[in-house]
């Protein structure tokens, strides 16, 4: 890792402000890391050329006195988002060699704010996994390995490629997308820090559907205030989205290193599940200690309904996602299979081009969907999520926040849980009731398990409290002072 | 809730994807687990529970009705499986 790689986004964007270094340059010294990192398969698709024009404009801007927050900062884009001009794929061999001809409103934002694109980012086919082994790409392998092994382990989904990336230097951030955990898991799973902010922050304009319903965009950063930073960018009303919420941004990174002070932070007790590993229990206890040295007032609060959160996911999302993904019929864009007849087409290039865990999906939500199941299945489960919802509506009466572990485990082996969906689900046990309930949450490192692996920590918001978030973390990440490094290995 | 072949074949019909008939059985089996798992779903008390089908209160905003945009045939089309002079060319629909 050069000394250009290695720093924050802040000091990257201090020193390209006093000149130091040029955004040439570090935009190069990145593209060298990422060259050099091709074992990871963190990218699909490398854009050196977009970069370097990025790169010179973004210096020509400097040189003007006209930079943006974010002017001449290298980052990585999420391949669920479209870039105008750069193939997006989603993750998918469906969309084939889809070009967009327009940019997603989250990466125009960036982009306006002066970032550079280093390239796309590997993902789970259509986000729709915890592991990134569903990408039509190949899985993302973690930069972390346990001690003394040299066994290659998930980097967690569906944003792997974006948190790999972050955690292996190779970026110096990157937009992520979380429709039950995609920001937050792979963020604990990789020692880095990453918010999925209140569902209508940032505008799904432009960003391929999964469940609209709970799908949000966020950052994956390397500390608190560079996310904090992305966030700022990335946010703000957008007319093209009509969940967009017309609500001004704060200023994000205003809110970390603050006190936190007098603040209340919530343990839901439902959140201690069987089967998880003493750590990850004591690791929690320690975020408790570090927040109430920070003068927080820490207690016990319910939210019953939380183990039904999967499973309500699991009707809703898998719903959302079968009728967003109906569009893929092989006329007007992607793959196209051959066939004797209209029927056969869209089904044979459904076929070939879908994976096997969308298919699964598609025909979980097209099920419950159906004629004599949608009252037992799906308004159910749409009752169920209300009741999580208010469950947290009554916890934020009297807290300000909750804290819990993000991921019931460190990262694991790739292969693992594959063949198991159901195991594969449980790796956002701790994550999916924020989607559900539309709320903002962050993990943020908390220490390394006893083979070195990161473990991280969650902090639930009020909706639209995205700061409170940004303060705890911050009063957290410097009592954690965690500076493990993954070692290089690539 | 058990899924069986014939289940899968239907909704594998419905949603368009082509399974080949020794998918079924491991798909039944599959589905079956997941939807079995998700039953529990049935102890949870929703009496008199408001569906709850977004996380925004808000009301659908509303807009001029006006021509935003329009007459980009070329960008449109660039992704296109089969175009030909503007339009999309598709499998034939009708016999």
């Amino acid at each position: 890792m050069s000394e250009l790689t290695g720093l924050t986004l802040k000091a990257a964007l201090a020193g390209l402000a006093e000149r130091r270094f040029s955004a040439e340059e570090i935009t190069r010294a990145h593209l060298a890391a990422i060259e050099a990192a091709r074992p990871l398969n963190a990218f699909v698709l490398e854009t050196p050329d977009e970069a370097l024009a990025m790169a010179r404009a973004s210096d020509a801007r400097i040189a003007a006195g006209e930079a943006g927050p974010l002017e001449g900062a290298p980052i990585g884009i999420k391949d669920l988002f479209c870039t105008k001009g750069v193939r997006s794929t989603a993750g998918s061999k469906i969309l084939g060699n889809f070009i967009p001809p327009y940019e997603s409103t989250v990466t125009a934002n960036l982009w306006r704010d002066g970032a550079v694109m280093l390239g796309k980012l590997n993902m789970d086919e259509f986000a729709m996994g915890s592991s990134n082994e569903t990408s039509a790409f190949g899985p993302v392998v973690n930069p972390w390995r346990a001690e003394g092994s040299n066994r290659d382990l998930t980097p967690g989904g569906s944003s792997g490629g974006s948190a790999a990336a972050v955690a292996a230097g190779l970026v110096l951030g990157a937009t992520a997308t979380d429709t039950g955990g995609s920001i937050r898991q792979p963020a604990a799973l990789t020692g880095t820090v990453g918010i999925k902010p209140t569902y209508g922050r940032c505008s799904r304009w432009g960003v391929v559907a999964f469940a609209s319903s709970l799908d949000q965009a966020g950052p994956i950063a390397r500390t608190v205030e560079d996310a904090a930073i992305l966030l700022r960018s990335m946010s703000g009303h957008d007319a093209k989205d009509s969940t967009s919420l017309p609500i001004a941004v704060p200023d994000y990174p205003d809110f970390v290193g603050r006190s936190p002070k007098g603040l209340r932070i919530g343990v839901p007790k439902q959140y201690r599940v069987d089967g998880m590993p003493p750590e990850i229990d004591a690791l929690w206890e320690q975020g408790v200690a570090w927040l109430k040295d920070a003068g927080c007032e820490v207690v016990e609060v319910s939210l019953p309904h939380t183990r039904y959160a999967l499973p309500a996911y699991y009707i809703i999302a898998p719903a959302e996602a079968s009728s967003n993904l109906a569009r893929y019929d092989g006329m007007r864009y992607g793959l196209r299979a051959d066939g004797a007849n209209l029927n056969a087409v869209y089904e044979d290039t459904r076929a070939a081009g879908f994976g096997d865990e969308v298919k699964r999906r598609i025909l979980i939500g097209t099920y419950v969907l159906s004629a004599g199941y949608y009252d037992a299945y799906y308004l159910k489960a749409q009752k169920v999520r209300r009741r999580i919802a208010d469950d947290f509506d009554a916890a934020f009466q009297t807290v300000d926040a909750l804290l819990t572990p993000t991921a019931p485990s460190a990262a694991f082996g790739l292969g693992e849980n594959s063949a198991d969906p159901v195991a594969m689900y449980l790796n956002d046990i701790f994550t999916v009731t924020v989607n559900l309930a539309g709320l903002p949450a962050i993990s943020l490192p908390g220490g390394l398990d006893a083979a070195g692996l990161p473990l991280g920590l969650q902090l639930i918001g009020r909706a639209l409290d995205e700061g409170a978030l940004f303060t705890l973390a911050g009063a957290m990440e410097k009592a954690a002072d965690f500076r493990a490094k993954p070692r290089r290995w690539w | 809730m058990t899924i069986d072949a014939a289940t899968v074949r239907r909704v594998a019909k419905l949603a368009h994807i082509r399974e080949p008939e020794e998918r079924l059985e491991p798909l039944a089996a599959e589905l079956s687990g997941i939807m079995q798992w998700i039953e529990q779903l049935g102890e949870v008390d929703t009496d008199g529970v408001e569906p709850m089908a977004s996380a925004v209160a808000l009301s659908l905003p509303m807009r001029e009705d006006v021509v935003t945009e329009g007459g980009d045939a070329g960008p449109v089309l660039a992704n296109a499986p089969g175009a030909r002079n503007g339009f999309f060319v598709v499998p034939k629909v009708v016999e």
